[in-house]
């Protein structure tokens, strides 16, 4: 019985390490074996891989030859990379923010004991369900300026209501941020509600109490403790922001000009159309390094800092 | 003066009625505690004072005033919560502090309160401190100290120490009683389930039972004259003997018989004067039984002995009904043991056993 | 929101409640979020039961003056993609195709994972692990050329059992995560009797903890059909030309060149591809904010 003992409780029963037990590990690692050939040729291999072909200056075809940083020289210097950079900053921020905004909001006002909050639940959270490809061609119908939006304000008594963004090269990154939010506030508002329901009801009896007001009460006692659920969400709507490929290809496919043109889609372009490897794989391992870096404080936050024990 | 008076409150949720014109007053100063089993409704009567809950009928008055539609912030009471309800991440200062802040009063008061708070509470040393720092017993200290800054006439806790271990429980009891007595004119409700903290702390207690008030009186009221079964029952541990009988006349005088025990009744203080023959329940507590080579009721056998220290518990059995008899601890005993009980009629409760109403 | 008017001047019985600005104000910013979030179904749907002409002169949220149900058929049956006019239908069969098993494997590998790195203490599990929860984050655009070459090597690429094998290893990272969370909350002294019990490690897997996953296995299935579903990136590059998803003929048929537009069949054909993931959300209900909620990375 002394050779199976609970270590760290967030693992659950551990079998003690030691050269007795590795025969009973046997079935347990050979379970894990697919997986870990997965991890060490696609997500070790593959991105390696990928990192090594950036440093090439593979065309059509891959070449292993070895042109140092050429390519990333190239990529700063190509104008439909740096819109593409540019675009997915301000996509970003944009969609962050007005997702949390949105959802917070949303959060708290179906939480005031509103009627009908189940199907406003349903309602918010339904884009969610949708693929982007259906929501780019939904928005895309949507503002179009000939027959959509535009034309519906003016019939409706605005003859002069202008509403072209979708084909305004200035603007219309601002509709992929319109649909983004669309498609990603409801998950949002999903996540901090349930936050909103794990927080102890006698908090806000006390601040009745003490006379504090509702919007003071949410701001100043609720949204710090929902700070979890703020991470949380932010660190899946990031990962979405980096990923974004097919709102921009179903509903402007980068278009007017380059004007949405995005990295992902860069490196989809390079990679499959254009034939061009090197520079495709350099504005992916550009992609790689920008993933890392958000990732890293809050993978350091959750897991390196908590681990090392808290107060 | 009365601090607080439920007038003929009715509370309901939807369709469904928790309380039907409910009474109550309170005295100014008075320690008032409700106590029942979990869901008697005690801390809905509490949120209704507090105004965290609606009234659907009837009034509430607080400090001679009507407070029925007031906010709870304007009603002059002050309120601690089981869980504690400490704003997360706001210091100790801030927590007690935030209401003050919030009615704008002037700095140096908050300041002058929050102080005189803490060093009644001995918190000072926490007041930088956030709630996550402290443990749970500082915790409750800090709530309470929130409560005291409010400068409110009307204390109401609800539960204030189930959520604490024994041993910081009965600390913080004596700290609330002592609080009591130092603030003087401090009108307290305080909701429990907990018997101990109901006899200890109150000045009356309110015992519930299924959103009905059981009985209102001082604690020692409660525990020697109980009104029905229920808080025979619920109140004292180890717990109230029953026996259940009937009345007999002998001659012009009442006796209780169960089987061939017999108590004659005489000193017994009726409340009004039943007739011969009906079915009782006696109560009697297990301190109140006299156990001896000679009692009324002979041909017991001890069962089991459970020593507690102090005293120790006997439970012993003449076949049909099984009684436990507390003695000092320093008296020995073993079960096998024969034994005759004395009962004083004077200590001893009589219920009906149709109502469960005490005669 | 009732109001009573207090008929005595006591105050007595129920506040009466005001309907104060601020509760109109909270109706009315639900309301107006409530109609931006539906207005674009709402337009689809009417859009694709309306014949062309009353959409080039119509109102677009109007209801259909001339209700038909044409540019559904030929949504479903005769759209062109650019290559052929087959209709959606033939991406609808294909995205079932490559659901069901992509579904199975990866739930199936994501619950056998789960199982042995909760449960199980293996050297270089965590590491593993490690590894596979940042390989949840990066872009997909990191993995794919040298994938397709792999692939290609093999001489699977381009088919179905391509795509498949493609859904299970994206799916690993989010089935592990669920799975391992969830069974790490299994009570140990379960898993101890079972092992002093006797069992193995695959007869524990199957006659205990297996049992026992019913609410991880709908979540898990719920999150996997809708995003295996929904997914465009990997089909397009790997499921080849033969077995196209839904999503993929969705863009060819709305961004092909021929001809006017037929905004009609575009919305029908746009309502089908969103039908299944709808479907899957208005049936689970809870369910899928639960899926999100467990996938959203707690671990």
């Amino acid at each position: 019985m002394n050779s199976i003992s609970i270590q760290a409780p967030r693992a659950g029963v551990l079998v003690r390490r030691g050269r007795r037990r590795v025969g009973r590990g046997l079935p347990a690692a050979l379970a894990l074996l697919p997986t870990a050939l997965v991890v060490l040729v696609v997500y070790v291999g593959c991105m390696l891989w990928t990192v090594r072909l950036s440093f090439t200056g593979s065309t059509l075809l891959p070449r292993y030859d070895w042109v140092g940083f050429a390519q990333y020289v190239r990529l700063f210097a190509n104008d439909r990379f740096l819109t593409s950079a540019g675009n997915i900053v301000i996509f970003g921020i944009l969609f962050i923010t007005g997702c949390l905004i949105l959802g917070f909001l949303l959060a708290v006002f179906i939480d005031q004991n509103v009627r009908g909050e189940g199907v406003l639940r349903t309602i918010f959270l339904y884009p969610y369900a949708m693929s982007f490809i259906v929501t780019g061609v939904a928005w895309q119908w949507f503002l179009n300026p000939g027959l959509g939006l535009q034309k519906l304000m003016r019939d409706t008594g605005f003859p002069g209501f202008t509403f072209d963004w979708l084909v305004n090269p200035d603007m219309a990154i601002y509709t992929i941020v319109i649909a983004g939010i669309w498609h990603g506030a409801g998950l949002t508002m999903a996540i901090l509600l349930a936050g909103l329901r794990g927080v102890d009801s006698d908090l806000w009896k006390a601040a009745r109490v003490d006379g504090v007001p509702a919007w003071r009460y949410y701001l100043s006692v609720v949204l710090p403790l929902l700070r979890p659920m703020v991470v949380t969400a932010t660190v899946l709507l990031a990962t979405g922001v980096v990923k974004l490929y097919d709102l921009v290809v179903a509903m402007t496919l980068g278009g007017p000009g380059i004007s949405t043109e995005v990295p992902a889609k860069f490196v989809m372009d390079h990679l499959f159309e254009r034939n061009n490897i090197g520079l495709g794989t350099a504005a992916a391992t550009i992609m790689l390094i920008a993933v890392v870096s958000i990732l890293a404080p809050w993978v350091y936050a959750r897991y390196v800092r908590e681990e090392g024990g808290r107060v | 003066m009365t601090a607080v008076s439920v007038r003929d409150v009715s509370i309901a949720f939807g369709m469904l009625r928790v309380f039907d014109g409910l009474s109550l007053d309170i005295e100014e100063g008075e320690f008032v505690v409700l106590l029942g089993p979990s869901g008697c409704g005690k801390s809905t009567l509490l949120n209704a004072i507090a105004g965290l809950l609606d009234v659907s009928a009837g009034q509430i008055w607080i400090d001679g005033r009507n407070v029925t539609w007031d906010e709870p912030k304007d009603r002059g009471i002050a309120m601690v919560f089981q869980s504690y309800a400490l704003y997360p991440r706001m210091s100790v200062r801030e927590n007690m502090s935030f209401g003050l802040r919030m009615a704008r009063t002037p700095k140096a008061e908050i300041d002058r309160r929050v102080t005189q708070a803490a060093d009644l509470l001995q918190i000072t040393h926490l007041l930088d401190r956030r709630p996550d720092q402290l443990s749970g017993g500082q915790r409750q200290r800090v709530a309470i100290g929130r409560a005291l800054v409010r400068d409110a006439g009307v204390f109401l806790f609800d539960e204030p120490l189930s959520n604490l271990d024994a041993k910081l429980r009965n600390e913080l009891r004596v700290e609330i009683k002592r609080l009591h007595a130092r603030l003087g004119k401090a009108t307290m409700i305080y909701v429990t389930h907990d018997q101990v903290e109901a006899m200890t702390l109150a000045d009356r207690i309110v015992v519930m039972k299924e959103q009905k008030v059981q009985q209102i009186g001082s604690p020692a009221e409660i525990y020697g004259r109980p009104s029905n079964l229920f808080v025979a029952g619920f109140i004292g541990s180890p717990q109230m003997n029953f026996v259940r009988g009937r009345l007999e006349a002998e001659g012009n005088r009442l006796a209780f018989a169960a089987g061939r025990h017999r108590l004659p009744l005489d000193a017994y203080a009726f409340s009004d004067r039943p007739e011969p023959g009906r079915e009782v329940v006696l109560g009697v507590r297990p301190e109140h039984v006299e156990p001896g080579a000679s009692g009324v009721w002979p041909g017991f056998t001890i069962d089991i002995v459970e020593p507690m220290g102090a005293d120790t518990v006997v439970w012993c059995s003449d076949g049909t009904e099984t009684i436990q008899v507390r003695t000092s601890g320093t008296r020995r005993v073993a079960p096998g043991e024969g034994l005759s009980l004395g009962l004083d009629a004077a200590q001893v409760s009589l219920f009906a056993a149709d109502t469960g109403e005490r005669l | 929101m009732r109001s009573r008017s207090g008929g005595s001047t006591e105050p007595q019985g129920r506040r009466p409640r005001r309907i104060t600005a601020g509760r109109i104000g909270l109706y009315a910013f639900l309301l107006t979020a409530a109609l931006f979030f539906l207005l674009p179904l709402w337009i689809m749907l009417v859009t694709s039961l309306k014949p062309m002409e009353e959409i080039r002169l119509g109102n677009i949220v109007a209801l259909p003056a001339a209700l038909t149900f044409e540019a559904w058929g030929k949504a479903w049956s005769s759209a062109c993609t650019g290559l052929a006019c087959d209709g959606i239908s033939v991406g609808f069969w294909n995205s079932v195709r490559i659901l069901v098993p992509s579904v199975i494997l990866s739930i199936a590998l994501g619950a056998v994972n789960g199982y042995a790195l909760s449960l199980w203490r293996i050297r270089g599990a965590n590491l593993l692990f490690g590894i596979l929860l940042m390989g949840a984050f990066i872009p997909y655009q990191v993995f794919l050329y040298p994938l397709v070459r792999i692939f290609s090597a093999v001489g699977v690429y381009n088919s179905l059992s391509c795509i498949v094998i493609v859904h299970a290893i994206f799916g690993l990272p989010t089935m592990t995560l669920l799975f391992r969370n969830y069974y790490a909350g299994i009570p140990a002294d379960l898993f101890k009797a079972a092992r002093v019990d006797g069992g193995g490690f695959w007869t524990i897997f199957l006659r205990v903890i297996l049992p026992m996953s019913t609410p991880m296995l709908v979540v898990a299935t719920i999150l996997q059909v809708t995003g295996i579903w929904n997914d465009f990136i990997l089909g397009l590059t790997f499921a080849g030309r033969e077995n196209l998803p839904m999503t993929v003929q969705l863009n060819n048929i709305v961004h092909s060149t021929q001809g006017e537009r037929a905004y009609n069949v575009d919305m029908a054909a746009t309502m089908l591809a969103a039908l299944v993931p709808l479907a899957v959300y208005f049936v689970s209900g809870r369910w899928f904010v639960r899926g999100i909620a467990a996938g959203a990375v707690k671990g």
